[in-house]
């Protein structure tokens, strides 16, 4: 099998102007390379909720998205505080992103749980004061 | 209906048109962004009164046919401008979502 092609983000943190530019990227490689529609909308959808989680929680990190033949990899990893509870993470609605944030639409509590419904498959490995790891595939 | 047409039957302002011809299938009405990336359809107008940088990239990303700021909400110059070099349509109204969205309802029947 080929190598899968590949694109590498550096996401900012803090920086809420910006935020949002590694997914609209990713959108437009993956309508050059030809895969369909509703593959595209999720991916980025997925990616752009984990950027802004980046941006919001982790004080930024990196993103990389891997193209394969039949699935598309998105790889989040930064150094941020971690997420004491996953399972409460998960809960839609549930929010920890401070008023500031939520004044420009964001902290709604959906960012994990779009990862997961916008995706087949979705992997958190995190540890408190270390960081966080967010594999998702999308499959064809 | 495109979203030309529905600027001339709703009487609605033009923010920037970049894709005037793009057709509309439905709409959503939500100021959530996330909620928005998550519930929002391709194809459909978005109703909102958030007008900072970021509603750009969530129409963008969703795919929504355009953005339609109610309650008379003005877009920054600069939010414009990164409108329309993305490509989202933005159009503009005094009235209130709930009804521009009960107009839209009609229309869309």
């Amino acid at each position: 099998m080929s190598e899968p092609l590949k694109f590498r983000f550096d996401v900012q943190g803090g920086n809420f102007t910006s935020a949002g530019q590694a997914s609209v990227l990713v959108k437009k490689n993956l309508r050059q390379i030809g895969l369909p529609p509703e593959i595209i909308r999720r991916v980025s959808i997925a990616m752009y909720e984990g950027e802004i989680n980046m941006v919001i929680h982790a004080g930024g990190g990196v993103a990389e998205v891997l193209v394969f033949e039949d699935k598309v990899e998105i790889v989040l990893d930064d150094k941020g505080p971690g997420i004491p509870n996953i399972e409460l993470a998960m809960k839609e609605g549930f929010s920890t992103a401070p008023d500031n944030i939520r004044s420009l639409g964001f902290g709604a509590g959906m960012g994990l749980p779009n990862m997961k419904r916008y995706t087949d498959s979705m992997n958190i490995e995190t540890e408190l004061g270390k960081g966080t790891k967010i594999t998702m595939v999308v499959n064809f | 209906m495109t979203v030309k047409e529905l600027c001339e039957k709703m009487a609605l302002s033009t923010v920037t048109l970049p894709d005037g011809d793009r057709e509309i299938h439905g709409a959503y009405c939500c100021d959530l962004l996330s909620w928005v990336m998550g519930r929002a359809k391709a194809d459909d107008v978005w109703i909102t009164i958030m007008s900072n940088a970021n509603i750009v990239a969530v129409a963008s990303l969703a795919d929504t046919a355009c953005i339609l700021l109610a309650e008379g909400v003005e877009l920054d110059d600069n939010v414009r401008s990164i409108a329309e070099a993305k490509g989202v349509n933005v159009v503009r109204s005094e009235k209130p979502i709930f009804e521009l969205a009960s107009e839209l309802s009609s229309l869309l029947k």
